[in-house]
C-alpha cells in the first residue's frame, strides 16, 4: 500500500499531441480515486503511465517513496484490471489467479493458499479448474479482479472494468468492487466514462477534458459546486440544464432572467456568490439540475407565496413516466448554450449531430429556444401538451461565465 | 464476507434447448434439394478421395509383388491372386546399407532443419510483433521481400560459396540451406499469428512480472501452438520430400532417400522392386509426424481470455 503522486506529468505524442498535459494528482494512501472524462481525454493514458505501459514524456510519478519514472512495468509492484480482462486462455483460473506469484517466485505452497483465499473471497471456488472460455462474463471478472487482489500490491490501477458487463451485473459488481477496496484498503485509481461508477465508488472524482484536469473533488462536492461548464454538464443524469440568461436588480430583489421569464434570487446566493453583482444585467450561463424543478401545482414551497415569483411557465412536450419519478421536457424562450464544452459533452453523449442541428444563432431575430429537462415527483399530473409550471429552486442554480465556462463565485 | 447473489446471478449461460421448439418446417421441394444436393456432394468427395488414393494402393500393392510379377500383370492383379504378395522386397531394402544410410541422412537433415526454422522464427517473430527497435518495420519489408526470391537462382551462388567454405556435398550444407530458404515465410506467418495475439494479455503479463522472454515463454508459445505447429509439419514435410536442394548441394554420401530413389530410376526397364517399397518407406514418417502433430490445429484456443 501506498500513495500515487503525479506532478506535472504529460504524455506527448512525437506527433505533438498532448494526450495528458501536466496532470497533477495527490492520491491518498488506501484512497479510491476515479478519473472520469468522455473517450479521448486522457483518462487511460493517465492510467497506463501509472501502470509502467506507457512511458512518461513530462513530469515524475512517484509510488510510495519511490520516483518511479523508469521503473519497468514489472518492478513497480502495481496490478491492473484490464476492460478485456486479459485472462490467460491457456491456463486454468487458479493458474491464471496465480501466475503473478509463480512469476516472482512465491513457494508454490504459498501461492495455492493465497488463490485459495482470493477465490473464496470473490466466490470463485467452484471454478479454479476451468478454463476462462468456460467461464461467464462475471466470472471472467471476478478472475480479473483476482489476479491484481492476490498480488498485495501497492496500488490496483483499473481499466473500465464493467464496461464489458450487462446492465444488471455491472450494478452488482460496482458494489462488489467498492466493498472490496474498503476491506483491501489498497490505494485504487479506476478510469471510467460512467459518471454513475464514478460518483458510486470514488473517495473523490477527477473529472478530464482533452488531456486536461477539470477538477478533483469528493463526488457530492462534484455535483453541489462543479467549477466549470464541462464538469457541471458531464456530472449528472439527465444533464443539468444550461441557458444562456442574466441576473439583474430591480424592484429591490435580484433576479434571474431566462427569455421571458424571471425568477426571484433568495440573498444568500448573491452573498455565496459575489461575483454575480458584478456581472449584473450581463449574459450569462445558468444551470439547473433537474431535481432543483417541480411542478408548481404539487405545493410544497417554504415561501410565504407559494414560489409565484420563480415559475417557468412552458408547455410540457414530453413526459417520461420512469415510476418513481417523472422526466419532463419542456421549452424556455431563451438561448441554448452552444460552446466548446457543451459541443464535447453532446459527442461523449453521440449526440453530436443534433447539437450542431439545434444550434439557434445567438441574438438572431427569432425567439431562440431551449429544452429543459425536469425531474417531477411521480404525483405530478402534468400531462403531454398541456401547460405547465415550473417551479425552480432557485437557491440551487448554477452560474457560469459565457466566455470560458468557469463557475461564478468570487 | 459472502458473494453468493453474485455467483448465482451469471452462471455460464445454459444451453438453449427445447424452447424454441425445434426447427422451422421447410418446403418438401427445398428439403429434397439439400437431400440430393448433400448426396451428390459425398458421392463426389468419395470419387476424388478414391481418384487420389488409388495410385498411393497401387504403389504399396506393388511394393509387396517381387519384381518378375510386376513386370509380368498390373497391380490389380494381385487382388485376386494374394499369394503374389511378400514383405522380401522390404526385406531386401532394409538389409541394403545404402538406402539406410539414406534414410537416417534423411532424418539428419529433416529434424534439424525444423527445429532450427521454428526456434528461430519464432523468436524473430515475436520481436517484429511485439519489441520496438529502430528499423523493425523496414527489416521486416526486407523479410517479407525474401519470400519472392526463388530457390533456383540462388543454386549456383550458393554453391560457389559452399565451395570457398568447404561444406559442399555435407549434410550440414544442405541444412543450412533449407533453414536459409525456410525462414523468411516461417518468421512471416508467425509474426502475423503473433501480432494478432491481444496486447493486453502481453501487457497483463507485463504486469504480473514478466520479463520479455517469460513473456515469451509463458504466454506467446503456448498461445502460438497451432501456428507454431503448422509451421512445424510444414517445414518438415518439404525438407523431407526435397529433391532439388538434395539433387544439388548433397553427394552419395550425405544424400538422402528422395535423392537416392531418384538415382534408382532407369530410362529402360524398371526396378520396382527398389522403388516401390523405398517411396513407400519415404511416406510413412511424413503421415506419423501430420498425425501427430495434427490434434494441434485446434481453433479457438483464444477463446475467453478478452472480452
Amino acid at each position: 500500500m501506498a500513495e500515487v503522486v503525479l506532478a506535472d506529468v504529460s504524455k506527448v505524442y512525437p506527433d505533438g499531441t498532448r494526450a495528458v498535459d501536466r496532470l497533477n494528482l495527490h492520491i491518498a494512501d488506501g484512497e479510491f480515486l476515479v478519473l472520469v472524462g468522455p473517450s479521448g481525454c486522457g483518462k487511460t493514458t493517465a492510467l497506463r503511465m501509472v501502470a509502467g505501459l506507457e512511458e512518461i514524456s513530462e513530469g515524475t510519478l512517484r509510488i510510495g517513496e519511490r520516483t518511479v519514472n523508469s521503473v519497468p512495468a514489472r518492478d513497480r509492484d502495481v496490478a491492473m484490471v484490464f476492460q478485456s480482462y486479459a485472462l490467460y486462455p491457456h491456463l486454468t483460473v487458479r493458474q491464471n489467479i496465480g501466475f503473478g506469484l509463480e512469476l516472482r517466485k512465491v513457494p508454490k505452497e504459498e501461492i495455492r493458499r493465497r488463490v485459495d483465499e482470493v477465490a473464496k473471497t470473490l466466490g470463485l471456488e467452484d471454478h479454479l479448474d476451468r478454463k476462462p472460455r468456460n467461464l461467464s462474463g462475471g466470472q471472467r471478472q471476478r478472475v480479473a479482479m483476482g489476479r491484481a487482489i492476490v498480488r498485495e500490491p501497492r496500488a490496483f490501477l483499473m481499466d473500465e472494468p464493467l464496461s464489458n458487463l450487462d446492465a444488471k451485473l455491472r450494478v452488482q459488481m460496482r458494489a462488489e468492487i467498492s466493498r472490496l477496496q474498503r476491506q483491501l484498503n489498497v490505494t485504487t485509481v479506476y478510469v471510467t466514462h460512467d459518471q454513475v461508477e464514478a460518483m458510486t465508488l470514488g473517495d473523490r472524482v477527477a473529472v478530464m477534458k482533452k488531456g486536461v484536469l477539470q477538477q478533483v473533488a469528493e463526488p457530492q462536492e462534484l455535483y453541489d459546486r462543479p467549477v466549470n461548464l464541462f464538469v457541471a454538464g458531464f456530472i449528472g443524469s439527465p444533464a443539468m440544464n444550461l441557458l444562456q440568461g442574466s441576473v439583474s436588480s430591480a424592484d429591490g430583489a435580484w433576479w434571474v432572467t431566462l427569455g421571458e421569464n424571471r425568477l426571484r434570487l433568495p440573498d444568500e446566493v448573491l452573498q455565496a456568490r459575489p461575483g454575480l453583482r458584478e456581472r449584473a444585467g450581463a449574459e450569462l450561463i445558468v444551470g439547473i439540475r433537474p431535481e432543483d424543478m417541480e411542478d408548481a401545482e404539487l405545493g410544497g414551497a417554504d415561501d410565504a407565496d407559494g414560489g409565484a415569483d420563480r415559475l417557468l411557465r412552458s408547455k410540457a412536450d414530453l413526459v417520461e413516466a420512469l415510476g418513481s419519478e417523472l422526466l419532463v421536457h419542456f421549452g424556455v424562450a431563451a438561448p441554448r448554450v452552444v460552446t466548446e464544452d457543451t459541443k464535447e459533452l453532446a459527442s461523449a453523449a453521440g449526440a453530436a449531430d443534433l447539437a450542431d442541428i439545434a444550434t439557434t444563432p445567438l441574438g438572431g431575430d427569432t425567439a431562440p429556444e431551449s429544452v429543459l429537462v425536469a425531474r417531477f415527483s411521480p404525483r405530478s399530473a402534468v400531462r403531454e401538451g398541456a401547460p405547465v409550471a415550473v417551479r425552480v429552486d432557485t437557491s440551487r442554480l448554477h452560474y457560469f461565465d459565457l466566455d470560458g465556462g468557469a463557475a461564478i463565485w468570487e | 464476507m459472502t458473494t453468493t447473489p453474485t455467483a448465482t446471478a451469471d452462471a455460464p449461460p445454459a444451453p438453449q434447448g427445447g424452447a424454441a421448439g425445434g426447427a422451422p418446417k421447410r418446403s418438401l421441394a427445398s428439403r429434397i434439394v439439400s437431400r440430393v444436393g448433400g448426396g451428390v456432394l459425398q458421392v463426389l468427395l468419395v470419387v476424388v478421395a478414391v481418384f487420389w488414393l488409388l495410385p498411393t494402393l497401387g504403389l504399396f500393392v506393388a511394393s509387396l509383388r517381387d519384381e518378375a510379377d510386376n513386370n509380368a500383370t498390373g497391380w490389380w492383379t494381385a487382388l485376386l491372386a494374394p499369394a503374389q504378395l511378400s514383405l522380401d522386397s522390404y526385406g531386401r531394402l532394409l538389409g541394403d546399407s545404402g538406402f539406410t544410410s539414406s534414410f537416417w541422412n534423411t532424418v539428419w537433415i529433416t529434424v534439424p532443419s525444423t527445429l532450427l526454422v521454428v526456434v528461430i522464427a519464432s523468436l524473430a517473430g515475436y520481436a517484429f510483433a511485439w519489441m520496438e527497435f529502430p528499423g523493425r518495420d523496414w527489416l521486416f519489408l526486407v523479410v517479407v521481400g525474401l519470400l519472392v526470391v526463388p530457390v533456383q537462382v540462388a543454386l549456383i551462388p550458393v554453391a560457389q560459396m559452399y565451395g570457398f567454405l568447404g561444406i559442399f556435398g555435407s549434410i550440414g550444407g544442405v541444412i543450412l540451406f533449407h533453414v536459409a530458404f525456410g525462414l523468411p515465410f516461417a518468421i512471416f506467418l508467425l509474426r502475423n499469428f503473433f501480432a494478432g495475439i491481444p496486447r493486453d494479455l502481453l501487457e497483463a503479463a507485463r504486469m504480473d512480472g514478466g520479463k520479455e522472454f517469460t513473456i515469451f515463454r509463458r504466454v506467446i508459445i503456448p498461445l502460438g501452438g497451432p501456428a507454431i505447429a503448422s509451421l512445424g509439419i510444414f517445414q518438415f514435410l518439404w525438407v523431407w520430400n526435397d529433391l532439388l536442394i538434395a539433387m544439388v548441394f548433397a553427394d552419395t554420401g550425405s544424400q538422402p532417400m528422395t535423392r537416392a530413389l531418384q538415382s534408382e530410376m532407369r530410362q529402360f526397364g524398371t526396378n520396382i522392386d527398389v522403388l516401390a517399397p523405398g517411396a513407400f518407406l519415404s511416406l510413412i514418417v511424413p503421415l506419423v509426424v501430420f498425425f501427430a502433430f495434427q490434434r494441434y490445429y485446434v481453433a479457438g484456443t483464444l477463446a475467453g481470455s478478452v472480452k
